[in-house]
């Protein structure tokens, strides 16, 4: 197991966030994270990633307890995450900005950038190399988070929607991206909103509704169970959609 | 990475011009120059570079200055190991300001007055002291000679200050250059995900904050040297603060030539302001507010930014 969490609650004042999470992520696999609106995906991902301390709860990498670890240090042991708002290195170059991300593993400046122009190419951003960061459209910054994470050299990546306000035309520029990852022995963990991309691209999936695990499983299966309907469209609605089906093959 | 050339270029040009000026105004003048230059690149190393924007660099400077006349004074020893010493005091200090912000995760106006705060303690504990000479202040003996880093002649202070400025260029452009250099660019434009890409912010704002008050620290070791005279509003006094930021940020933070570019421009202003007013005291701080302002509002890259085009317009996007 590349990935445990047990028990991770998170709570804001009265609010609890995440309540009692468990989920597990296989190395070489491509899981995913779905759920409503302010189901608590993002806040899942930060306390994974060591950007919030859980009130409670276990989150182990690699066999190792790294929970409340800081995310430099959870960076270097390769856990990266990448930002749903993008936050691009606004003043640098986008060949400045996945050097950073380098020079991680690489100390001289030469093997990072020239890293950063190999990682860029990989993700269809290697015509924009020199151009500052400010200059990106919201498909380029998406690529930026995704290529300064890959410069990291993970083990396992947690992308946070980064493929949420592209078009049709982009999305499917990006989806044999993340899916060529496993190639490299790097594990994907994903939140997104884009349920066919899900579909395609996912092994497992991972349902989170108001703060709780409520379904995992192939997507194929989790998508038709009744728990993760009622989420979507509220309460009633497996069964009212079940008796729809029954009728429709009935006549 | 770019080669050091321009800084080699920059030290030979100015190396000759005691010999081919005879005005001591003019040799005084470009020795401010490079004074100021240097300690705005102090500021440039930590507020340009790593984006922490300091607004108590006296704090460094005044240990530096102070720690040297003291250990001349009162113990005797010879300016050289007082320069090292101040060097290394303002190290100190800055290592303690550093901590005591980053640790805690102070940034912007949180950080300019926690140094603001430490250098107006100084202030304080310098005017108190004995050790310091209280309000009276410390006076060196003349006497000139290498050992004691005294010149007869203004030349010798103006070379003193040009290896000065020069280091603080190889410094500045060494860190520009290197992995502290990214990572600190990296820490400026965004914290998070500096860290996020496993940047320790707080170890890499603390090499910023020891290199810029050790370069501050010379330069208060080398106002010591030039005029034999230190009180705390001199060595620790808000000026000195703003002296440090003002060159930089007319000049172009960030950039390594912008605190040279800043200090000349501001001197030189600062010259004809004196010549236009006829003196009045305080005339060359309102041209230098005017400057300031201007420049914060349609150069915010500074003047180095000038005729460069401007990438900032989506400075901070997000989205």
């Amino acid at each position: 197991m590349l990935l445990e969490v047990e028990g991770l609650t998170v709570r804001f004042g009265g609010l609890t966030a995440l309540a009692d999470v468990a989920l597990t992520v296989e190395p070489g696999e491509i899981a995913a994270v779905i759920g409503p609106n302010g189901a608590g995906k993002t806040t899942l991902f930060a306390a994974i990633s060591g950007f919030l301390r859980p009130q409670a709860g276990r989150v182990r990498f690699a066999g190792q307890d790294v929970t409340g670890m800081p995310p430099e240090r959870l960076c270097a042991l390769g856990l990266v995450r990448t930002f749903q708002v993008t936050r691009p290195f606004a003043g640098l170059t986008v060949r400045e900005n996945i050097a950073v991300a380098a020079h991680l593993r690489h100390r001289s400046r030469a093997a990072a950038l020239a890293l950063a122009g190999r990682v860029a190419e990989r993700v269809h951003l290697a015509d924009r190399l020199e151009r500052p960061a400010a200059e990106l459209t919201l498909a380029g910054r998406k690529r930026l988070e995704l290529a300064r994470a890959l410069a990291t050299e993970p083990r396992l990546l947690l992308l946070d929607e980064v493929l949420a306000g592209l078009n049709p035309a982009e999305i499917a520029e990006m989806e044999p991206v993340i899916r060529g990852l496993r190639e490299d022995g790097i594990t994907v963990l994903l939140i997104e909103h884009v349920m066919q991309a899900v579909m395609r691209l996912s092994d497992r999936v991972w349902v989170l509704v108001g703060g709780r695990i409520v379904a995992s499983g192939p997507p194929a299966a989790v998508v038709r169970d009744p728990a993760v309907i009622e989420a979507y469209l509220g309460p009633g609605a497996a069964e009212r959609l079940e008796r729809e089906r029954a009728l429709a093959g009935g006549a | 990475m770019r080669p050091l050339a321009p800084i080699g270029l920059f030290a030979l040009l100015a190396l000759p011009l005691p010999w081919l000026t005879g005005s001591g105004t003019v040799l005084n003048l470009a020795t401010m120059v490079l004074m100021l230059a240097t300690l705005g690149q102090a500021w440039n190393l930590l507020g340009g570079m790593a984006g922490q924007f300091s607004f108590g660099h006296a704090a460094f400077f005044g240990t530096g200055a102070y720690a040297t006349a003291i250990l001349q004074i009162r113990l005797g020893l010879d300016a050289w190991t007082g320069f090292a010493t101040a060097v290394l005091a303002a190290v100190a200090m800055g290592a303690l300001v550093g901590f005591a912000s980053f640790r805690f995760r102070l940034r912007g106006s949180y950080f300019a007055l926690v140094t603001l705060a430490f250098a107006e303690v100084a202030r304080i504990l310098a005017n108190s002291l004995e050790i310091t000479g209280a309000g009276v202040g410390l006076l060196l003996p003349l006497a000139p000679g290498l050992d004691r880093l005294q010149f007869t002649d203004k030349a010798g202070y103006y070379w003193f200050a040009l290896v000065l400025c020069t280091a603080g260029l190889l410094i500045a452009a060494r860190i520009r250059d290197t992995r502290l250099g990214a990572r600190l660019a990296a820490v400026r434009e965004n914290e998070e995900a500096a860290r996020a890409l496993g940047v320790d912010a707080f170890a890499v704002k603390m090499q910023a904050i020891v290199w810029s008050a050790g370069l501050a620290g010379a330069v208060g070791a080398f106002y010591t040297q030039l005029f034999l005279y230190l009180d705390p509003h001199i060595a620790f006094g808000p000026q000195v603060s703003v002296e440090a930021l003002l060159g930089p940020i007319v000049g172009g933070t960030g950039s390594i030539w912008g605190p040279l570019l800043g200090a000349a421009v501001l001197q030189l202003l600062g010259e004809a302001t004196r010549a236009l007013t006829g003196g009045v005291t305080g005339a060359n701080l309102v041209a230098y507010g005017i400057v300031l302002v201007l420049i914060v509002r349609f150069f915010p890259d500074g003047m180095i930014g000038l005729g460069r085009p401007r990438a900032l317009d989506a400075r901070g996007v997000s989205g």
